[in-house]
């Protein structure tokens, strides 16, 4: 079932069809072995990482580095710019990955503060304008605002990438009003970041409209990271094939499922 | 002697010290002339000199020069 949904229903993204909607993160994980395990166990076709000081000695098992691992795995490498809080830097950021890992795909994240973690809307817009005229296709990380997000969009965005929560927090989609309205009003793919918890928020996301997930913390650092990403890879198909599903409207009374004509004198 | 930053550390700097030099030298992994590695994988590392990216096509000749404020970056954990 799985390779059928994703052979008929690709998440098309920057002009390439991907077969999972779960896109990984990288950090917190204790191991490069054990994150490796994760991410095959999640089934991702996509996956970011950081860009850091070349420190010798960080490469897991072998001598191999993380590059190297989602090379091996056939995993699309998305670089961020984790821990820019300038256009001025992130643009950098993004240069000296597009020469590292050979992609002009960048998760921009350009944030305001240690403390929230939140992007910082007016240096997000700046470098998402700056990295379009560079030739980047932009995943632009944001607040859940469905201003913004549009603005991105215009800016020439390939994806917006609205938060649920706080970085981290694992508190779920705090505004899943914000979610829909961004999702109803974008032409491009709109990807749920930051802020998931557990399997039901990233099912949730897909039944919102969203095209695709984007996490790391609930998986590498659950206590079982490979169950746990194994537990995403379903949420994220089952919410896909039950926002496509159509699903039944509320009421606020009962409505029987089962006929009362025919019903024997009792 | 004279000296380079590397990442934000001194380190000495031998005459005819190539970018490409360097790469070897921190990665331990021989570089071609295209400035891809020699043992076939995927390097993963850009550098930049002075605030410049200096791209890997460039690495072989391009020569460091006393006091260059250089950067070797690569793909880590995170985000």
């Amino acid at each position: 079932m799985t390779e059928t949904l994703t052979a008929t229903d690709p998440f098309i993204v920057a002009g390439v069809p991907l077969g999972s909607r779960l896109i990984m993160g990288t950090g917190g994980a204790p191991s490069l072995d054990g994150l490796g395990a994760a991410l095959v166990a999640s089934g991702t076709e996509l996956t970011t990482v950081a860009m850091r000081r070349y420190a010798p000695g960080s490469g897991g098992s072998g001598g191999t580095n993380l590059f190297e691992l989602l090379v091996e795995n056939n995993i699309r490498v998305l670089p961020n710019t984790a821990g820019c809080f300038t256009a001025r830097e992130a643009v950098m950021t993004a240069e000296l990955a597009r020469e590292a890992l050979e992609t002009d795909w960048v998760k921009l994240e350009v944030i305001a503060d240690e403390h929230t973690l939140l992007p910082d809307a007016v240096e997000l817009v700046e470098a998402t304008e700056q990295l379009v005229n560079r030739g980047f296709k932009v995943f632009a990380y944001t607040n859940d605002d469905p201003v913004v997000a549009l603005r991105l969009e215009q800016l020439g965005a390939a994806a917006v990438m609205p938060l649920g929560a706080p970085i981290g927090t694992g508190l779920g989609i705090l505004n899943p009003h914000n979610i829909e309205l961004i999702v109803s009003r974008a032409s491009v793919p709109v990807v749920l970041d930051a802020g998931i918890g557990t399997a039901s928020d990233a099912a949730l996301a897909m039944e919102l409209g969203c095209d695709a997930v984007l996490l790391a913390t609930a998986v590498t650092r659950a206590q079982d990271p490979v169950r746990m990403a194994e537990a995403f890879k379903h949420a994220v198909i089952g919410g896909r094939l039950a926002s496509r599903a159509g699903r039944i409207p509320k009421r606020a009374h009962a409505l029987a499922s089962s006929a009362m004509e025919g019903r024997p004198d009792l | 002697m004279s000296t380079i930053q590397l990442n934000g550390a001194a380190r000495p700097l031998a005459e005819g010290t190539t970018v490409a030099h360097l790469v070897t030298a921190v990665t331990g992994r021989a570089i071609l002339a295209s400035g891809q590695p020699a043992d076939g994988g995927r390097l993963g590392v850009a550098v930049a000199r002075n605030q410049d990216i200096v791209p890997r096509s460039q690495w072989a000749g391009t020569t460091l020069e006393p006091g260059d404020d250089v950067e070797v970056v690569t793909a880590v954990q995170g985000g």
